[in-house]
């Protein structure tokens, strides 16, 4: 990547002097021009990601660190540029559309450029790209939830900016409509070549919206990666447990194999001495007792579901779920035998508590 | 982490700054200034001055009559509250309205219209022949107090019983509870801060009043500051009688808020879409009409019957107009600016309190609060007292009593500018920073639009109270300058009840738009609440 477009560079927030940061050394990059990215920010509430949105828009005083747009620094060391001559956009959680104007004024108001035909020209313009150009005259409160985000995108794509951020803009969108409008958005995004950073706490949303993601978890950035890498490669616990459901392994490892409670398992890269590693429920397989000789289980629970099929299974005192395809019919109750599909990960040890048991973790819960 | 910003704004805005600087100053420096006026005298003097029996008397007045009131307003507003809210009774909708417009009366209206029926010359007498011994003293002062102040009790323990979460009586009743069980011990316990609430105003009303008082030349210590300052004028008595009325005012306010710690917690927020199940009056119900017509008779009837007979009289030996123009003219003359410098300084102090919560700006609120509950003859003696001494060239103008007005009235002004603003939320002003706007454009292009209603609303309740304002207006008026209020009150003070009666209609009718404005608030407010849930 050449010259970031965004540039966030050991942000720190305080409310206060003697406040514990909210915002504890985070530092990432954001690619612009031909290599526009879209990049989440992913993490429970109360992690501190809304306000390192607010930071980078400027409605935050950054306590340290800088942030940098295009070369120009927006917030640093006796620097701060008031949010109106940054040049970001923003959408809100919930739109923030004004009430007392129409949907047409509404798009119109970033517009400050030109006679008012143009301004009027160009809104349109940006409401159509929207599909909302049937909807000029309506006030926003008239319209449904959907529609209302799609006028606040359009508000804020209206000036082009080079940069826009996106706090939780999908959450007030019921489950069907905002995978659909997820998928919109991105393509207009990557059409237009527009780089954005998305705040979300929903995994899912983050790991197919973005580009690249970036957990944070109490106010830090745990990892920074692509999708599949974060996914796949969790670098700590935090991580391999906020993307979804996992096993976890308290291992002894030499080398690139390590000795788990499901016997001898392949590494992902090499260790020593007793590790946690993790296994995602699709990486773990079962088969029928007799065809291999691995770690014995009994089937506790299933769930059918279609297309695959979701097994917790109990070997020596802890259950692990596994998720097969729907080709694997077993009953609760029969004896099966369980198979590491792909090298375990090692998690980083320093930020793993000392009492983490084996086996799957608990069902995230919502933030 | 708004109390940071909150004083980052207070530093950087001059448009915030000056006018919560006015506001307490306004109110703060003068009490202040009184106090040490009056620390001023030797000990010996302060001593004889604040230790004496006479005191003791005012007092015990003042408490008396403050109980008295307390008492009748629960007997009046306590029935009629459970009968619009918990029967069947027909016609439920026009008691309410009945119960709520002796808001139009003000008390020195009320006092005159009892003591313009009773006596030998009263409406009683010339009409029936019935001589019914003149109202004064204590129970005069009560019952005028009373019949003008039981809506303020009556509109909160309405409010409350109608929050009253029906299925929480249910749960009882299927628990084995009687009806009347029920009542005693779920309903009346939830009624406690509704009930705190109403007695507090009611309270505050009565600490404060002088027009009743002094009418009914019943000793309290608004009345005796009345007389030191009417007749002989010790300044330094004035200031410890002052500081007294204030010191059982704050008193008071320490009282309701120690009774409400804790209750507010278990308040249910926004009344229920469920109304309980009505108890069905039957026979019953003549006695509930009875209550009721009692009631509006002597709170609504008697002052509309007793103006409009006195009216009657006058009209037929011909209206002053030229005077009743000239103070009309006068009392619009301060209430208009009055009105206007309200708002103005209302609206950053609501926006700070609404933006930046944080003990900071409650403060701040909590002062402009302390101008409303300060009682006026006391405020406005510590105006006197502190112009005299620091700005002399403001005495007696209409500018100082326009700013009396106005930061006595800024409460009235806050609420409705507050709730405005909740229907701006900040992100709004933080969207139209980041299209290109800077705080201040932010501010007049997406939140003024938003809370002119509000504005409006605040605006027109200052007008209307300070059209109607007796005590700040007696005391600090220029010379000559008689408002619709101040007429009213001399001529029922020297029993030319006929001389009174086209002041009070007047009065009287700006009162009930007051009224008017009041109820459409709280039906939109309640509009927007079933709206919103």
């Amino acid at each position: 990547m050449s010259e970031p477009l965004l540039s966030v560079q050991h942000l720190t927030k305080r409310f206060g002097p003697d406040a514990p940061p909210v915002v504890h050394d985070v530092s990432f990059d954001v690619g612009g021009g031909p290599s526009a990215e879209i990049f989440a920010v992913l993490g429970p509430s109360g992690c501190g990601k809304t306000t390192t949105l607010r930071c980078i828009a400027g409605f935050e005083h950054a306590t340290e660190g800088t942030v940098v747009v295009q070369g120009r620094t927006m917030a640093g060391p006796d620097v701060h540029v008031p949010p109106e001559q940054r040049g970001v956009g923003i959408v809100f959680q919930d739109y923030a559309l004004f009430p007392h104007l129409t949907v047409l004024e509404n798009v119109a108001f970033g517009l400050r450029e030109g006679t008012s035909a143009e301004q009027t020209a160009r809104a349109r313009e940006a409401l159509e790209m929207v599909g909302l150009d049937s909807f000029e005259e309506r006030r926003p409160q008239h319209l449904s939830g959907g529609q209302q985000q799609r006028v606040a995108l359009a508000r804020t794509l209206a000036p082009e900016p080079d940069l826009i951020l996106l706090d939780e803009p999908f959450s007030n969108l019921d489950a069907l409509l905002r995978e659909e409008t997820r998928q919109e958005v991105r393509q207009l995004l990557k059409d237009k070549g527009i780089s954005a950073v998305l705040v979300t706490h929903d995994q899912e949303e983050a790991l197919s919206f973005a580009d690249r993601l970036a957990v944070m978890r109490s106010g830090q950035l745990d990892q920074v990666g692509t999708p599949e890498d974060v996914y796949y490669r969790p670098r700590t616990l935090f991580v391999a447990q906020f993307l979804g459901r996992t096993n976890l392994l308290l291992s002894q490892a030499s080398g690139r194999e390590a000795d788990t409670p499901l016997g001898r398992v392949r590494l992902d890269r090499e260790a020593d001495g007793t590790v946690l590693v993790s296994l995602r429920p699709e990486h773990l397989t079962i088969a029928a007792p007799e065809t291999v000789d691995g770690p014995m289980g009994t089937i506790v629970d299933r769930a059918f579901k279609g297309h695959d099929i979701t097994y917790l299974v109990s070997c020596e005192n802890n259950e692990y779920l596994v998720h097969t395809d729907n080709r694997e019919l077993y009953e609760a109750g029969d004896t099966v035998a369980l198979q590491p599909l792909e090298p375990a990960v090692v998690l980083e040890r320093k930020s793993t508590p000392a009492d983490v048991p084996s086996g799957v973790t608990p069902e995230p819960s919502e933030p | 982490m708004t109390v940071t910003r909150a004083v980052d704004i207070l530093r950087t805005r001059w448009y915030v700054t000056v006018p919560v600087a006015f506001v307490l100053a306004g109110v703060l420096v003068p009490l202040g200034y009184l106090f040490v006026r009056a620390l001023q005298a030797d000990p010996q003097t302060l001593w004889d001055l604040v230790v004496r029996w006479r005191n003791l008397r005012l007092l015990g007045n003042t408490i008396g009559l403050a109980i008295g009131v307390l008492g009748v307003t629960t007997l009046i507003a306590f029935p009629l509250a459970w009968l619009t809210t918990r029967t069947d009774l027909p016609g439920r909708g026009v008691l309410t309205l009945l119960g709520v417009l002796p808001l139009a009366v003000p008390g020195y209206v009320m006092a005159y219209v009892l003591l313009a029926t009773t006596g030998t010359y009263g409406t009683l007498a010339q009409t029936l022949g019935l001589v019914w011994p003149r109202l004064s003293g204590y129970s005069g002062a009560l019952l005028a107090l009373s019949l003008c102040t039981y809506p303020y009790l009556f509109l909160n323990l309405r409010t409350a019983l109608l929050g009253v979460d029906p299925a929480l009586e249910e749960s009882a009743r299927a628990l084995g509870y009687s009806r009347w069980q029920v009542f005693w011990r779920v309903v009346l316990p939830q009624l406690r801060p509704g009930f705190l609430a109403g007695g507090l105003l009611v309270g505050l009303h009565v600490l404060g009043d002088f027009g009743v008082v002094s009418l009914m030349r019943f000793e309290t210590f608004s009345y005796a500051l009345y007389l030191q300052y009417a007749a002989s004028y010790d300044r330094i008595y004035a200031a410890c009688l002052a500081l007294m009325l204030l010191a059982l005012t704050v008193a008071v306010l320490f009282l309701e808020a120690r009774l409400l710690r804790g209750l507010l917690l278990h308040r249910t927020g926004s009344g229920t879409a469920r109304r309980s199940v009505p108890l069905q009056l039957r026979a019953g119900r003549w006695i509930g009409y009875a209550f009721g017509g009692g009631v509006a008779l002597l709170s609504v009837g008697l002052p509309v019957g007793t103006v409009g007979y006195w009216m009657a009289d006058r009209v037929a030996s011909g209206l002053p107009w030229a005077s009743l123009g000239s103070s009309l003219w006068a009392s619009v003359s301060a209430s208009v600016p009055a009105a206007g410098l309200a708002a103005l300084l209302a609206t950053p102090i609501a926006y700070l309190g609404v933006r930046y919560q944080s003990r900071w700006t409650q403060t701040i609120e909590r002062v402009a609060y302390l101008g409303y509950a300060t009682p006026p003859l006391a405020f406005a003696l510590a105006l006197i007292v502190f112009t005299l001494g620091v700005v002399p060239f403001g005495y007696q103008t209409l500018g100082l009593l326009v700013t009396a007005y106005a930061l006595h009235f800024m409460a009235e002004a806050i609420g409705p500018i507050r709730s405005a603003l909740y229907q701006a939320p900040p992100n709004l002003e933080e969207a139209a920073r980041s299209l290109g706007r800077s705080p201040m454009g932010a501010f007049a292009s997406v939140t003024f639009p938003l809370m002119r209603r509000g504005l409006l609303v605040s605006v027109a309740f200052v007008f209307l109270s300070a059209m109607k304002e007796l005590p700040i207006t007696f005391l600090l008026a220029p010379v000559g300058f008689e408002t619709l209020a101040l007429n009213t009150w001399s001529y029922a003070e020297e029993a030319m009840f006929g001389e009174a009666a086209p002041y009070a209609l007047t009065i009287m009718f700006f009162s009930a738009c007051f009224v008017g404005l009041l109820l459409i608030r709280e039906q939109t407010a309640t509009g927007q609440r079933t709206e919103a849930a």
